[in-house]
């Protein structure tokens, strides 16, 4: 059983379909990459698995258990955390806060202190500038407090929506890195990328979105080789 | 001198009034996004609610102003969710005529079952003595009855009232609790998350349509602690009682700055010290005319008014 299971996902915003019938899974332990040009309906597919958009047709199970009608605020609570596109931190915010904000759902005190200095350790830039208003941060500061934000709840899988959007190649590099340290201990993620060459050296498997649909899908080493995706997607 | 000091803790007064009041405005308008057009009414029905209670015999002030708490309390969660919630999504002038609609029909529901009739509200401080007296020429005297009074065939030259003196500390306790509320805890730290990005608070695993519960659940229950404050201040009570302090209130919390907490807590005692003094050194007739073009001078000057944020673009 995949720990994320997508079957025959359709969504609408309006009379706009936006996801024709889309499926795939994400294994226990695994980096999956989502790419696809702008529009494509990565965002979409990130924001329906979560609950911020509700599905007209399909299924989404997360550990076998069906996620489909779950609000967003529940997924969370179940295990899936979600770095949204354009990061969306709490300006007016502390750094502090915002990271507290991502243990909301967590109880134990003593639990959540233990999460937040592992968090501490791995963005120590978030350490120093825990009192700073995240308003304040830089772009790259931003992204890595959403990803902060995202691992205080302790998730078994992360969904990230664009993390390289709008940063220096030496950020890009960082937060890659950051995404394969944050695999390495345990944690599945799915990323939404445009970086389709970042992302694919990165990633155990991939599929390719298009106009709402999959029009690809394999190991990333083989996509990278794959003509289609160089011309599409890796601009060679 | 006296004079003015007790035109100033009159002000003092009703603008902490107007405060309790817009802070009501100022978290619906930050969280929920919305103009609650009804908040004014919500006072009016908190002031018949005392009333009903307090006229029975056997009903204790402070059971009363519970009573008024939880009636309006849970009048302004039911209205969120059957009149608001649906249109969470529909265009904001929408919303806003249905809080048009709300104010309407609360006011011609109060005047189907209360009638036009103006009812004197008894004071909450009835027959308590006046919180200080000052005798020209005297250190001032507290908690003491005029008939005690050891000047007592003189007039004073300042007294302030029982209510004035309660007005002014129960909206000062209730400020700082909110506050403390707002920053110190978690269902508060939920709002101000709500109040940036309902989507990322969403995310977070916050409740929002909870969290906009608790938001009119809060404000409601100003509401009927004002509207208590106020009834026992001024106490004419008809089923339009509430218009006027709520667009003074909604004044307040734009001259603050609408969203923010600080600023509606201010706006609304500045306000209440600008309509007293006004009234005391100008005009009472213009007073709402100066009132206005102090908001409109402030606006002018600050487009967010006096506490507010810039606004934040989304990236
Ligand atoms: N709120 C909305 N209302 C109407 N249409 C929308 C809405 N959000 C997205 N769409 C449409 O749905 C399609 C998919 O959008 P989506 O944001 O999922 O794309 P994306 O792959 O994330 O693109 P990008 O790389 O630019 O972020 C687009 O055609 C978009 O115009
Ligand atoms: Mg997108």
């Amino acid at each position: 059983m995949a720990l994320l299971e997508i079957e025959g996902l359709e969504v609408y915003y309006g009379s706009i379909n936006a996801l024709k019938g889309i499926s795939f899974n994400v294994e226990q332990g695994e980096i999956i990459a989502l790419i696809g040009a702008n529009g494509a309906g990565k965002t979409t597919t990130l924001h329906t698995i979560t609950g911020l958009i509700r599905a007209k047709q399909g299924t989404i199970r997360l550990a076998g258990k069906d996620i489909t009608k779950s609000p967003a605020h529940k997924t969370v609570a179940m295990g899936m955390a979600h770095v949204p596109e354009g990061r969306r931190v709490f300006a007016q915010l502390s750094v502090y806060e915002n990271l507290m904000l991502g243990a909301y759902t967590r109880k134990d005190k003593a639990e959540i202190a233990e999460t937040l200095e592992h968090v501490y350790e791995r963005f120590p830039r978030l350490k120093e500038r825990r009192r700073q208003s995240a308003g304040t941060l830089s772009g790259g500061e931003q992204q890595m407090l959403a990803m902060g934000r995202a691992l205080m709840s302790k998730p078994s899988i992360i969904l990230m929506d664009e993390p390289s959007m709008g940063l220096s190649p030496l950020y890009v590099s960082e937060i890659f890195d950051i995404i394969t340290e944050i695999n390495k201990t345990g944690t599945t993620v799915l990323l939404v990328e445009q970086n389709a060459k970042k992302a694919l050296s990165i990633a155990n498997r991939a599929y390719v979105l298009e106009t709402g649909k999959i029009v690809l899908s394999g190991n990333a080493s083989e996509l990278m080789n794959n003509e289609q995706v160089k011309k599409a997607y890796l601009g060679e | 001198m006296l004079s003015f000091i007790s035109y100033l803790t009159s002000g003092l007064s009703l603008g902490s009034i107007y405060a309790l009041i817009a802070l009501g405005y100022t978290m619906v308008y930050g969280i929920a996004k919305m103009l609650n057009f009804a908040h004014g009414d919500i006072i009016m029905v908190g002031g018949y609610a005392a009333f009903i209670a307090m006229s029975t015999s056997w009903c204790p002030v402070w059971l009363a102003l519970i009573i008024s708490v939880t009636v309006c309390t849970v009048l302004g969660v039911v209205i969120e969710k059957v009149a608001y919630r649906p249109l969470r999504s529909a265009p904001p002038l929408a919303v806003l005529i249905t809080a048009i609609g709300v104010s309407y029909l609360l006011q011609n529901i109060a005047l189907l079952t209360q009638t036009a009739t103006p009812k004197t509200f008894k004071s909450v401080a009835a027959g308590a003595p006046p919180f200080m007296i000052v005798y020209e020429g005297e250190p001032p005297l507290f908690f003491t009855r005029l008939s005690d009074s050891p000047y007592k065939n003189l007039t004073p030259a300042l007294t302030v009232s029982m209510e004035t003196f309660l007005s002014i500390t129960v909206s000062i306790v209730i400020m700082v609790g909110l506050t403390l509320f707002i920053n110190k805890t978690k269902a508060g730290k939920a709002m101000l998350a709500c109040a940036e990005d309902r989507g990322a608070a969403q995310l977070m695993g916050i409740n929002v349509n909870g969290t906009i519960s608790l938001t009119f659940a809060i404000g409601s229950a100003l509401a009927a602690v004002a509207a208590v404050l106020m009834c026992s201040a001024y106490p004419q009570l008809t089923p339009y009682t509430g218009s006027m302090p709520g667009i003074r209130a909604f004044v307040a919390a734009v001259f603050g700055g609408i969203g923010s907490i600080p600023g509606a807590m201010i706006g609304g005692i500045l306000l209440g010290i600008i309509e007293l003094l006004s009234k005391a050194y100008i005009s009472s007739q213009i007073s709402d005319a100066i009132l206005f073009l102090v908001l409109i001078v402030v606006l002018i000057i600050r487009p967010t008014g006096i506490m507010g944020k810039k606004i934040n673009e989304k990236v």
